[in-house]
């Protein structure tokens, strides 16, 4: 793009654009008068997105390491673990041959807390914590969140949760143990495992803050989205990623409050005395009082919230992969307004279909059957949106930059892992794969890779906005080609041994006689796993390397993007745009429209003439 | 294809629709909904599943209820009394609302030691460990509205009476928050009543 067409678009907004008198609400820039203000306790949606995302790069490197290290007693359950003594220390016990072995107990904990951390931390608040700081006051056009005060608490309290869960890793008694959903009996007794004395609290805790930025944030989004949009920014010329963060910020307001009621009971359970969850119990050979608690009262309250949550993750990771294929397929998105309904109908289903996770534990199967429907009828948006993006690109002019390629990725894991789902969601099939190793590799490839995927083709599409750079192209194609294949590579076999039986959770299989014969493809998934993880290293890496000394952006749009985030000054101001808002003239997919001189339009450019005649002929 | 989303005139709204902050506390109401929703579905599924301690609700409830009616009433009044320049009956009011509140709140702690003496303990069956959860979470939302309370209070004696539509605005966030904490109140009232 040349300098001139840059200068158009500065001339346009500033004698076009939508003026809400913005220099005399701010006599110069007061919020960024020091680094404080700057870059710790920001109010600006950019500075907070960067540290939402940078918190959860931090998170994802604990959360995935974590993984490795249990890879690695499943894989190789013989293998000495002793060098690993320096880090885990009193977690790995070291007998009289000089062979380390991992503590069961802190296996436990480390799939607890790997669960906990990728769900919570990265998928949620890495994720759209990021993206919706970053892309609804851009791409709506205006100044900032509705409130950027809240939206500053929004980071702090998610940073105050991480701090809880942080240190919880360094209990004596080891973090939580019994499993990311905290079932009890297991998460409402203290004396029910070493984890679920203290550090179950500090799950609570952590996760209650947690809650509480979600709230936050989800509430600044919605009233942001539906408040703030600039001049012309009708809700139908929304980009799609602003749709799919609205929703899942409507999601979140409305599940998570649940989980809180949940944890509520909970927290009386463990500190009151009361009876919710628990009934009848023994523990080390003696009756506890308790008596007319339920434990599947929590899954209800739990999975109610859970469902929803899988789609609070995959729903930004579509909205942004839906954009960044449209750009780098320089094609309109297909089907604009099936995909808008798409993603309503599938926030309303994730609603209805949490007892799907609850079919083995003795619910009535003929309240089973109304699940297994609202679940299989999810199908249906979901496939619709898979046409759409194939669609897409079919003719499409592609450009394979790194986000394009981890775009298209997604889609792969989203065919791979959806298919599986619709297994699942069968109450009777489910009876055979419950808690076994095809439930983990469904829902990794298509809520964890997938996610992932989306995450990470939005931070490729949109580091330079963030950080007036680019990000390295040759890694960036290492990076997809090792996770894409890595991925694959993990979880494939895994649906076998699910099919299989193998189960979930346990500490080794060597040891049964109906699963030894998987050692193999045990040692070959741990030996994919530290590959990917090692992929995953080059893109922190680069992450990090392109922030000082990547391309700098020259132009302000260097993609070719038709959404407003990218008719903003190169050097990110507070308030994003000098003088007046852009005023949008039309939707956010006009690429290589037919007659038009250039193969895209951006939104703040006004209807030509033809264009307004053909409007009016429909 | 783009012209049917983006059909020829250009819709003029207005940048000064809905009060933003009222939109987002309404948001925020919306997911305290949420959780008192699950909270009394849960008492429902719990209590259908029998061994349910059935007990009469001590009588005080009765009345803390009507004194959280009356309190909305008298906010109410001093908002109308805000808008209208009756600055005697707006500065009147105000502080009654927020002693009815405060009210509010030790009638329901001492209905909690009513229920306590007639043997329902937090400990014992669910079916009273859920009546004290669900007032006792209510009543801490309670509290949140009278620090709002505080707040409006503190514009109302500590700046010169102008009614003006920043001032009626941010009055009006705490007139809403309060009369939902009444409503909930209400049906959460009803609703363990006729359990």
């Amino acid at each position: 793009m040349s300098s001139s067409h840059q200068h158009e678009t500065d001339v346009l907004i500033r004698e076009q654009g939508y003026d809400d008198h913005f220099h005399e609400h701010h006599h110069g820039d007061k919020f960024q008068s020091n680094f404080i203000t700057h870059y710790i306790f920001s109010q600006d949606h950019k500075i907070i997105a960067r540290q939402f995302l940078i918190t959860g790069i931090f998170w994802a490197i604990i959360g995935a390491g974590m993984s490795i290290i249990f890879r690695l007693q499943l894989g190789f359950p013989d293998d000495s673990l002793a060098w690993l003594k320096p880090l885990l220390g009193k977690w790995i016990t070291i007998n009289d041959a000089g062979v380390g072995a991992l503590n069961p107990e802190f296996y436990y904990a480390l799939v607890t807390m790997h669960g906990t951390i990728i769900v919570f931390f990265v998928l949620t608040a890495g994720l759209s914590g990021t993206f919706a700081n970053l892309l609804i006051p851009f791409q709506v056009g205006a100044r900032d969140m509705a409130s950027p005060f809240l939206n500053m608490l929004s980071y702090w309290f998610f940073f105050l949760a991480s701090l809880v869960m942080f240190i919880s890793l360094f209990l004596s008694t080891g973090p939580f143990a019994g499993g990311w959903t905290a079932y009890p009996p297991l998460s409402a007794l203290p004396e029910a495992s070493s984890g679920s004395g203290a550090g179950m609290t500090l799950w609570l805790v952590s996760l209650t803050f947690f809650v509480v930025s979600v709230l936050l944030g989800g509430i600044n989004y919605v009233t942001t989205v539906l408040n703030l949009r600039t001049k012309g920014m009708s809700l139908w010329r929304m980009p799609l990623t602003v749709w799919a963060l609205l929703v899942t910020a409507i999601l979140g307001i409305l599940s998570f409050p649940v989980l809180v009621s949940g944890f509520f009971l909970l927290m009386f359970d463990r500190g009151m005395g009361t009876s919710f969850y628990l009934s009848e119990i023994f523990v080390n050979g003696h009756a506890l009082e308790n008596v007319g608690g339920s434990p599947i009262l929590y899954q209800h309250l739990f999975w109610f919230l859970g469902h929803p949550e899988v789609y609070i993750i995959i729903l930004p990771a579509m909205g942004l992969t839906s954009e960044v294929l449209s750009v780098h397929a320089r094609k309109p998105i297909f089907g604009y307004k099936a995909m808008v309904y798409s993603i309503l109908a599938i926030g309303f289903l994730s609603f209805i279909v949490w007892a799907h996770h609850m079919f083995m534990s003795g619910v009535n199967p003929f309240i089973s059957n109304f699940f297994v429907v609202f679940t299989l009828i999810i199908a249906v948006p979901s496939a619709v949106k898979v046409f759409n993006w194939i669609s897409t690109l079919y003719k499409g002019n592609i450009r394979f930059t790194s986000a394009m390629l981890f775009a298209i990725g997604f889609v792969s894991m989203f065919i791979s892992g959806g298919l599986t789902g619709i297994f699942l969601g069968n109450s009777a099939i489910d009876i055979q794969l419950h808690d076994t190793y095809f439930v983990v590799a469904h829902f990794h490839i298509v809520m964890g890779i997938a996610a992932f995927f989306g995450m990470f083709a939005g931070v490729y599409h949109w580091f330079p906005r963030m950080y007036g750079r680019f990000m390295n192209e040759t890694m960036g194609r290492i990076h997809f080609w090792m996770t894409m294949v890595g991925a694959y590579a993990i979880f494939w076999p895994m649906h076998y041994m699910g099919m299989a039986g193998v189960p979930r959770r346990y500490y080794r299989f060597d040891t049964f006689d109906a699963f030894s014969h998987f050692a193999g493809l045990n040692q070959f998934i741990t030996i994919a796993a530290i590959i990917v993880f090692a992929a995953q290293l080059l893109f922190v890496f680069n992450f990090f390397y392109s922030i000082w000394y990547g391309r700098k952006m020259t132009t302000q749009n260097p993609w070719g993007a038709n959404t407003l985030e990218w008719t903003a000054p190169i050097e990110p101001i507070h308030g994003n745009w000098p003088g007046n808002l852009p005023t949008v003239h039309r939707w956010a997919y006009d690429y290589s429209k037919e007659g038009a001189d250039k193969d895209f339009i951006q939104q703040h450019l006004p209807l030509t003439d033809k264009e307004k005649a053909e409007a009016e002929h429909h | 294809m783009s012209t049917l989303i983006s059909s020829g005139t250009i819709e003029q709204k207005s940048r000064k629709g809905f009060y933003a902050p009222l939109f987002a506390l309404w948001a925020g109401m919306g997911s305290i909904v949420m959780m008192f929703g699950s909270l009394t579905s849960a008492y429902i599924v719990r209590q259908g599943a029998g061994n349910w301690l059935e007990f009469r609700m001590p009588d005080i409830f009765f009345y803390s209820t009507v004194v959280m009616l009356v309190s909305s009433v008298t906010l109410h009044g001093s908002y109308w009394a805000f808008r209208n320049n009756r600055e005697m009956l707006y500065k009147l009011l105000l502080p009654l609302t927020l002693v009815l509140g405060i009210i509010f709140v030790i009638m329901q702690y001492q209905g909690w030691n009513a229920l306590y003496a007639i043997g329902v303990a937090l400990d014992g069956n669910p079916g009273g460990s859920f009546f004290y959860v669900i007032s006792g979470i209510h009543a801490a939302h309670v509290i949140g509205g009278i620090f709002a309370l505080t707040v409006a209070l503190l514009h109302a004696f500590m700046l010169p009476y102008k009614p003006t539509e920043k001032r009626r605005r941010r009055f009006q966030l705490v007139l809403h928050y309060w009369h939902f904490v009444d409503f909930l109140w209400l049906y959460l009232f009803l609703f363990l009543l006729i359990q």
